[in-house]
């Protein structure tokens, strides 16, 4: 777990992204990937860096979540004993991914998977709000 | 406080970063709960942990930590330790519990690190 | 020191506290509880961000003075209706574990009577 948030940094210092996002999405990748690890099979992290913003996608075929509203909610976690041993799953992960993004849209089905997107502006920072539901 | 008065403080030993120990560091933080540590405000405060894992360095690294200060006697692997000093994050060593090196850290001016509300997660 | 002076020293609210008198002889922080278990001893007074039932149950078990909650959201009433039970003091904080831990070491090494304990 981390794996990728520390590649995906370097990337960004590489690519002259201001500090700040490199930081805000370091952290959001840390906790996407975090619950990738803790509840699926794998999934996906897809990175796109444009001019005036960076993206991270997250999808995975894993148990989705069940209740959109709980998992928003800080401290609300379900996670293995084993995770809590590692030092994670104590809840915050999908709260503290939204609070890091200016954009975040997450969309999951029980049964089906989950997919996430968060962006991060690296001009202007507009916050645009965030959206959770039920998605194809 | 620079990374050596930390170090002399605590008793603890440089594993990886003895070129580092000038850095200055006033914010402290205590979690074994690595998720915790992810919603810290500042950066460049020391992180205080009883994890030796790679997780706990990456955590460090992802946060712009200044240095970890790992607690209870134990320690980390080799690779753990390799992959700290590449990464440029000093990584100390105490055999003092947690408790006791928070206590001391506290009290030689080391102030706590602030974290994200809960509340302003709402919405 | 007693786990009511504890109490308001360091601003803690209370959730359960049916022992207030209970003397508090040292302290330890951990989030885990096999740590806990394993380490803590009667009279510890535990700082921890876990905040389930098994925090109860083991602090029943090592008669610990005194569970602080560090900065986190409010636990599910059980937690709190449980510990009233098993006759454990559980209080909470919105301080972190670090600044917990250094203001409780400094009021036990303050006290003549005691010494602060190293665990954790």
């Amino acid at each position: 777990m981390g794996a990728v948030s520390t590649q995906i940094r370097r990337i960004l210092r590489e690519l002259g992204v201001e500090p700040e996002v490199v930081r805000r999405v370091g952290i959001i990748c840390f906790e996407g990937e975090t619950n990738i690890a803790i509840f699926t099979k794998g999934g996906r992290i897809t990175l796109m860096v444009w001019d005036d913003r960076v993206e991270l996608f997250f999808a995975d075929n894993g148990p989705g979540i069940e209740d959109l509203e709980l998992v928003r909610r800080p401290g609300y976690s379900t996670a293995p004993d084993w995770a809590r041993e590692l030092g994670f799953g104590a809840g915050m992960g999908i709260p503290n991914m939204e609070k890091n993004a200016d954009t975040f849209v997450l969309r999951s089905r029980p049964g089906k998977g989950t997919a996430i997107r968060a962006t991060v502006w690296r001009k202007g920072n507009e916050r645009q709000g965030s959206s959770a539901g039920p998605g194809a | 406080m620079k990374l050596r008065e930390v170090a002399e403080v605590t008793q603890a030993e440089v594993l990886t970063g003895r070129e580092l120990l000038e850095r200055e560091v006033d914010k402290g933080c205590g979690a074994d709960l690595l998720s915790d540590v992810l919603s810290v405000v500042e950066e460049n405060f020391l992180l205080v942990t009883g994890m030796v894992t790679l997780q706990a360095v990456r955590v460090a690294e992802v946060m712009n930590a200044a240095a970890v200060l790992i607690v209870r006697g134990k320690r980390p692997l080799e690779p753990v330790i390799a992959y700290a000093e590449e990464a440029g994050i000093p990584l100390l060593a105490t055999q003092k519990g947690m408790f006791e090196t928070c206590g001391l850290l506290y009290s030689r001016g080391l102030r706590p690190t602030r974290f994200r509300r809960v509340s302003e997660y709402a919405g | 020191m007693n786990a009511r002076e504890v109490a308001r020293v360091l601003g803690l609210e209370p959730l359960a506290f049916p022992h207030p008198e209970a003397e508090v002889g040292g302290g330890f922080c951990s989030d885990l509880l096999s740590r806990a278990m394993a380490e803590a001893s009667p009279g510890d007074a535990w700082i921890t961000y876990q905040r389930h039932l098994n925090v109860v149950a083991v602090a029943k078990l090592k008669e610990l003075s005194l569970v602080i909650l560090a900065r986190g959201p409010e636990p599910e009433p059980e937690v709190a209706a449980r510990a009233e039970e098993e006759g454990v003091n559980l209080l909470r904080s919105d301080d972190g574990m670090f600044e917990l831990a250094g203001r409780l070491y400094a009021l036990l090494a303050g006290d003549p009577e005691t010494h602060p304990a190293e665990r954790g």
